[in-house]
């Protein structure tokens, strides 16, 4: 095995690593810790593109589109794996390109608003990419929960009583969502004896017909488990609190929380239950279009009606999660390709958000409850030294590039062009409403109408919401001071920004690169192949064969 | 033997579902241990009752009189997790009496 397939592991183990590193520094080196925590996440980065390029088969024979890593050097069913493609591969990036901004915006100053921010962080790393990279369903409990885990640690940072009342809720729910995931989990062993995603995929087909109930039962337990992590309604009502309550470069991270749900109900749904598999195929897809739909309309109501930009950011999330899952729940390939741009692009532009919003509301009356959070924070550190938020250079022009970010979130959240929201949405839109290809004349299902109106509706509803607090906030007569923004405060949200820039550039490689994904995805053979087909290495081999 | 498994998951969990929408934190954890408990039997019970059956392979034995070891890890992995995500929430339970002064789970009573 060559060095290159190691890399499969790095990224569960750099962060790992340095997670557990940090733990020994004490807490009063905290330039040492940031350094050595902005090293491993951007290590985290180079690895995760050398992945997707691996992933998409740019390095390497063409055949090669999925890499698969057995833990332990045990074959296939038996032990653990890890499979990277094109999928596991794009989230891996995402999760990257998300970190490295919200680490360094956390470094202005948030990292020392509470004891073990890096540590967390990077366990909060290692929990996404497990999950992502994992082949295996125990296995993805178990990322869940050292993802989860760090997750209470980092909504809870900064303390202050909003966070803990928001925390508690949060904690509760997804405690209980774990205990459903278990339950699933086993009632599906319990079934197909096995535990191996690819595996289980070969053996639903052969799946006995009075079992069969069981094994829905089974993955509907488990679905629900990720539909509350998705943010599905109606599950989802600790979400707007808890992402609110969070610290800003906290909430940046966290908007590939809700990501990880649709990630592997996206993955499963079309793994085990795609199409001409079994009896069982396309279970669930219809409760994920409704879900979907309601999602969506709960959101929208939700983002007009929001007073708080932290509270439009919150709802935001849902709307982006409701999307998703009404596009998943078409179960069409050509829309899942469009749903997997829509993906990356707001995933980027809520975290980018989220952020931009602290420093906006900076500046602003004390009399806001997202504020006043912040406030709790600052309040005694700004005592001791008047206008002296953190060290660095301050921001000049401070209004106008925040104005300038803000109206940039306003266009990719209400998806028009000609930033990356709106190619998106085109996509999806166009997928949906000439089905079999562009030019033909076939006709669209009155349900098509319906999830069309509610994607636009939604969009017009964020551009309306982001308009009133963009005009309330940047040109309505300002009380108080200007803001002091530091440099690398705003350079994450740049960056991010930058980010959905190039993918709007880019957007021809891009909808390439997720239409392989998507085909990937609806043909799960490949998948299943790797998985079974993955040698073992080494002396191990050499005895088996014996 | 079957019976008294699933009387005593079915007792836990019903206990459990009803502990966690009372409105008292400590109640919502005693409700959470409950149902983790009995989610751990479930796992348990998933590979199939058997009395004095090994779970490790040895020389000679027979693989049907052999228990299942597969949900005997799980419950085992899921036992770990669970108490340290239930002491992580006990912590957070005791955060939220000291800042908030009550244990509602709301962090305020309910207006009378």
């Amino acid at each position: 095995m060559s060095f290159g397939q190691h890399l499969i592991i790095a990224p569960i183990l750099v962060p790992l690593v340095t997670g557990a590193l940090l733990l020994l520094i004490d807490e009063r080196r905290r330039s040492q810790k940031a350094m050595i925590g902005l090293a491993s996440t951007i290590i985290l980065l180079v690895v995760a593109v050398a992945l997707f390029r691996f992933a998409d088969g740019i390095d390497g024979p063409e055949t090669a589109r999925q890499g698969v890593y057995l833990l332990g050097n045990w074959a296939a069913p038996f032990g653990i794996v890890l499979v990277v493609d094109r999928l596991s591969a794009l989230m891996l990036v995402l999760t990257a390109t998300l970190g490295l901004p919200a680490l360094i915006f956390a470094l202005a100053r948030w990292h020392t608003a509470g004891s073990h921010f890096h540590s967390l962080f990077q366990f909060l790393l290692m929990g996404l990419n497990g999950a992502f990279l994992t082949g295996d369903l125990f296995n993805l409990f178990v990322f869940f929960e050292v993802l989860l885990a760090a997750s209470y640690g980092l909504l809870l940072h900064g303390s202050g009583l909003l966070r803990v009342k928001a925390g508690l809720h949060y904690i509760a729910v997804n405690l209980a969502a774990a205990l459903l995931f278990l339950i699933g989990v086993s009632l599906i062993y319990g079934v197909t004896g096995t535990l191996n995603m690819a595996d289980l995929a070969e053996r639903v087909a052969s799946v006995e017909p009075q079992k069969r109930m069981l094994l829905e039962a089974g993955a509907g337990i488990l679905g629900v488990a990720f539909l509350i992590k998705a943010g599905m309604w109606p599950l989802n009502f600790w979400l707007p609190p808890a992402y609110t309550a969070a610290a800003a470069p906290v909430a940046g991270i966290f908007a590939i929380l809700t990501k990880v749900g649709i990630y592997v109900v996206l993955r499963l749904s079309l793994l085990v239950f795609g199409e001409g598999t079994s009896t069982s195929s396309g279970f669930g897809l219809q409760v994920l279009l409704v879900g979907g739909m309601a999602t969506i309309t709960f959101g929208a109501i939700g983002v007009l009606a929001s007073q708080a930009l932290g509270r439009l950011a919150g709802f935001s999330v849902l709307v982006s999660s409701g999307t998703l899952l009404m596009a998943i729940g078409l179960g069409s390939g050509a829309i899942t390709t469009g749903a997997l741009f829509y993906l990356a692009s707001s995933t980027l532009t809520i975290s980018a958000f989220f952020m931009l919003i602290e420093l906006v509301e900076r500046g602003q009356d004390a009399g806001a409850s997202v504020l006043a959070v912040t406030m709790e924070v600052y309040g005694d550190a700004d005592e001791d030294e008047p206008e002296q938020g953190g060290e660095g250079v301050a921001l000049p022009g401070t209004m106008a590039v925040l104005g300038i970010c803000f109206a940039a979130c306003g266009i990719l959240l209400a998806g028009l062009p000609p930033l990356s929201g709106f190619v998106a949405k085109f996509a999806m839109l166009s997928a949906m409403l000439e089905p079999t290809g562009s030019g033909s004349a076939a006709v669209v299902p009155a349900i098509m109408w319906l999830v069309v109106f509610l994607i636009i509706l939604s969009g017009l509803s964020a551009l309306i919401a982001m308009t009133r607090s963009g005009i309330r906030t940047f040109w309505a007569s300002m009380e108080g001071t200007k803001p002091r923004v530091l440099v690398i405060e705003v350079a994450p949200v740049l960056l991010l920004l930058l980010a959905t820039l190039l993918l709007t550039v880019q957007a021809g490689p891009a909808m390439r690169y997720m239409d392989a994904t998507a085909r990937a995805l609806s043909a799960p053979h490949q998948y299943i192949d790797a998985v079974r087909n993955a040698r073992q290495v080494g002396p191990a081999s050499a005895e088996v064969q014996q | 033997m079957e019976l008294v498994l699933s009387l005593g998951i079915g007792i836990m969990t019903g206990s459990g579902v009803w502990l966690i929408l009372r409105p008292r934190t400590y109640q919502v954890i005693v409700g959470l241990s409950l149902l983790s408990y009995a989610v751990n039997l479930f796992i348990f019970g998933v590979g199939g009752l058997k009395v004095n059956a090994p779970a490790i392979l040895a020389d000679g034995s027979k693989t049907a009189a052999l228990a299942d070891p597969v949900p005997q890890a799980l419950v085992l992995t899921a036992i770990v997790i669970g108490f340290a995500t239930t002491a992580l929430f006990l912590v957070v339970l005791l955060a939220a009496r000291g800042l908030t002064g009550t244990d509602h789970v709301d962090g305020r009573e309910q207006s009378q």
